[in-house]
């Protein structure tokens, strides 16, 4: 059963939205230590 | 089997034109929450006060008994990935991301009324029981989905959700300690409020992945993908039974690769800190020593995603002597580092050698696949993960005990890790060695097409049997 000829029924929206449930918080904690990380090169 | 019946395997076979992409975000839904033990100990030194608030009085708990909490966590992460992998394998990954997500909540409740009724025996049981057999379903409930909707790349796909148990940490550790800041009062730290909060956030975003994953129907793969027509090299068209793939040698010698590669790892990353400021008195600071171990998490969450990649490209064999070869250089390295005063090598040698003991946890799932077949992947990982319990305790042995035993002996500090340092180096020989002994397995430990041990679980032969 290929998928190459079934519409796709998930949306773009629903896409970003599962990504951006998990991206932002998982961004947000990277961001937080890659600041305090750059206490090593001050 | 009523209202729970939307648990089953069978409903979470996904519609025709349904994206595999939203198969990750559910994966990451779980492992970021789990990831949240990498952080545990931002409420260590906080639970030393339960009672006297500012300073630890008589009463309050000692961070020896607390260190038990955590270890209790990974030693039922290893029982219940070992134990209940064939059931989280054919019961389909909704059930086992349901069941996780109660264990994991649950665990946080029963350690607030631990911290409220101040009963440490309550923490053991809820962080450390409930909570180590959530670590261990959750951990391994997505594997064996990402394999199946990613045939093509299944390094990548499993990649980014054990990316994602790197990455829990990073969102945990500034969120429990904002909690604990906004609970704290005169008269209590806010420990277990912070816990519920916890324990009602891991539970939303785990039941969100639940909600969201669905498995492939039987037959689908992806667009443009063939299945090779028959085994190439390490990589088999056929299944192994769980039980049958911990009868062979290549099992074990896997078992070993990561338990090596694990080892070697996970004890520099409990001591970084301190090993930095030891070998560079008066270079680097605490401050800067706390800057070094964020650094070393985020290559270890870059590692776990990067390699498992990588691995699609080069082959898992290739992938593992890769860590081996360089972890081996890297470790020898390092008392030069510190022989010339080279912060900046030190650093460089490190975040390598962690990216690659992210990488081992990462790439070893698809390693499996390979091997065993995708059937049973998810429980056959479950077992393999006992030698991650294993390496959590001969790591940190090893890199303390050496360390303690030099200084008692007159070594000075700065010099005190280069025995530990050849040591890994020595550990990674072996496993290159096991590595290099893993063959293809023998034909007689293959499932028959008319096997019918366990339950045929929905859209497991992708890329088998298609």
């Amino acid at each position: 059963m290929d998928n190459a000829h079934q519409p796709n029924t998930t949306t773009p929206l629903q896409l970003v939205l599962a990504w951006g449930f998990v991206g932002i918080p998982l961004v947000l904690g990277v961001l937080q230590t890659l600041d305090n990380a750059m206490q090593l090169f001050r | 089997m009523g209202i729970l019946s939307f648990l089953d395997r069978d409903h979470t076979i996904a519609a025709p034109g349904y994206s595999r992409w939203m198969v990750p975000p559910a994966a990451l839904c779980v492992h970021l929450c789990i990831g949240q033990a990498y952080a545990f100990s931002v409420f260590n030194l906080p639970m030393t006060k339960l009672i006297g608030i500012t300073q630890s009085a008589p009463e309050d708990w000692k961070l020896t008994e607390l260190g038990w909490i955590f270890s209790i966590a990974i030693f039922f992460l290893g029982v219940s990935s070992a134990v209940f992998g064939r059931w989280v394998e054919e019961g389909g990954p909704r059930k086992a991301m349901f069941t996780a997500a109660c264990c994991w909540a649950g665990g946080f409740f029963v350690s607030a009324i631990g911290v409220y009724t101040h009963m440490l025996w309550l923490i053991y049981l809820g962080y450390g029981v409930l909570g180590g057999i959530a670590l261990g379903i959750g951990y391994i409930s997505p594997v064996s989905t990402l394999i199946k909707w990613f045939p093509d790349r299944p390094g990548m796909a499993t990649g980014m959700a054990i990316m994602g148990f790197g990455g829990g940490a990073f969102i945990a550790s500034p969120l429990s300690v904002w909690l604990m800041s906004r609970f704290h009062t005169a008269t209590h730290v806010g420990v277990a409020e912070t816990f519920i909060v916890l324990g009602v956030v891991y539970f939303f975003f785990m039941i969100v992945g639940s909600i969201i994953v669905r498995v492939p129907a039987a037959g689908w793969k992806p667009q443009g993908y063939v299945a090779p027509a028959q085994s190439q090299g390490l990589i088999t068209r056929n299944d192994v039974f769980v039980y049958d793939a911990l009868k062979t040698p290549q099992f074990w010698l896997i078992w070993w690769v990561l338990c090596l590669n694990v080892t070697a790892g996970i004890g520099v990353l409990g001591q970084a800190s301190a090993m930095s400021q030891e070998m560079f008195p008066g270079h680097v600071t605490a401050i800067a020593a706390a800057g070094f171990v964020g650094l070393l998490s985020l290559f270890n969450m870059a590692g776990r995603f990067l390699w498992a990649s990588t691995s699609d490209l080069i082959g898992r064999k290739n992938t593992y002597f890769c860590f081996f070869i360089i972890g081996t250089a890297l470790y020898i390295l390092v008392p030069w580092t510190g022989s010339i005063g080279s912060v900046a090598l030190f650093v460089l040698c490190f975040v390598v050698i962690i990216s690659m003991y992210g990488g081992g946890f990462a790439t070893v799932p698809a390693y499996l696949r390979d091997m065993f077949g995708t059937r049973y992947v998810g429980a056959i990982h479950g077992w393999l993960i006992t030698a991650w319990s294993a390496a959590g305790i001969f790591g940190p042995v090893l890199v303390n005990y050496i360390r303690q035993y030099n200084v008692a002996h007159g070594v000075p500090k700065a010099q005190a890790y280069n025995t530990t340092m050849y040591i890994m180096a020595g550990l990674l020989v072996i496993g290159f060695i096991c590595n290099l002994f893993i063959k293809a397995v023998d034909k007689r430990f293959h499932m028959g097409e008319n096997d019918d041990r366990g339950v045929e679980p929905v859209g497991a032969r992708v890329g088998a049997r298609a």
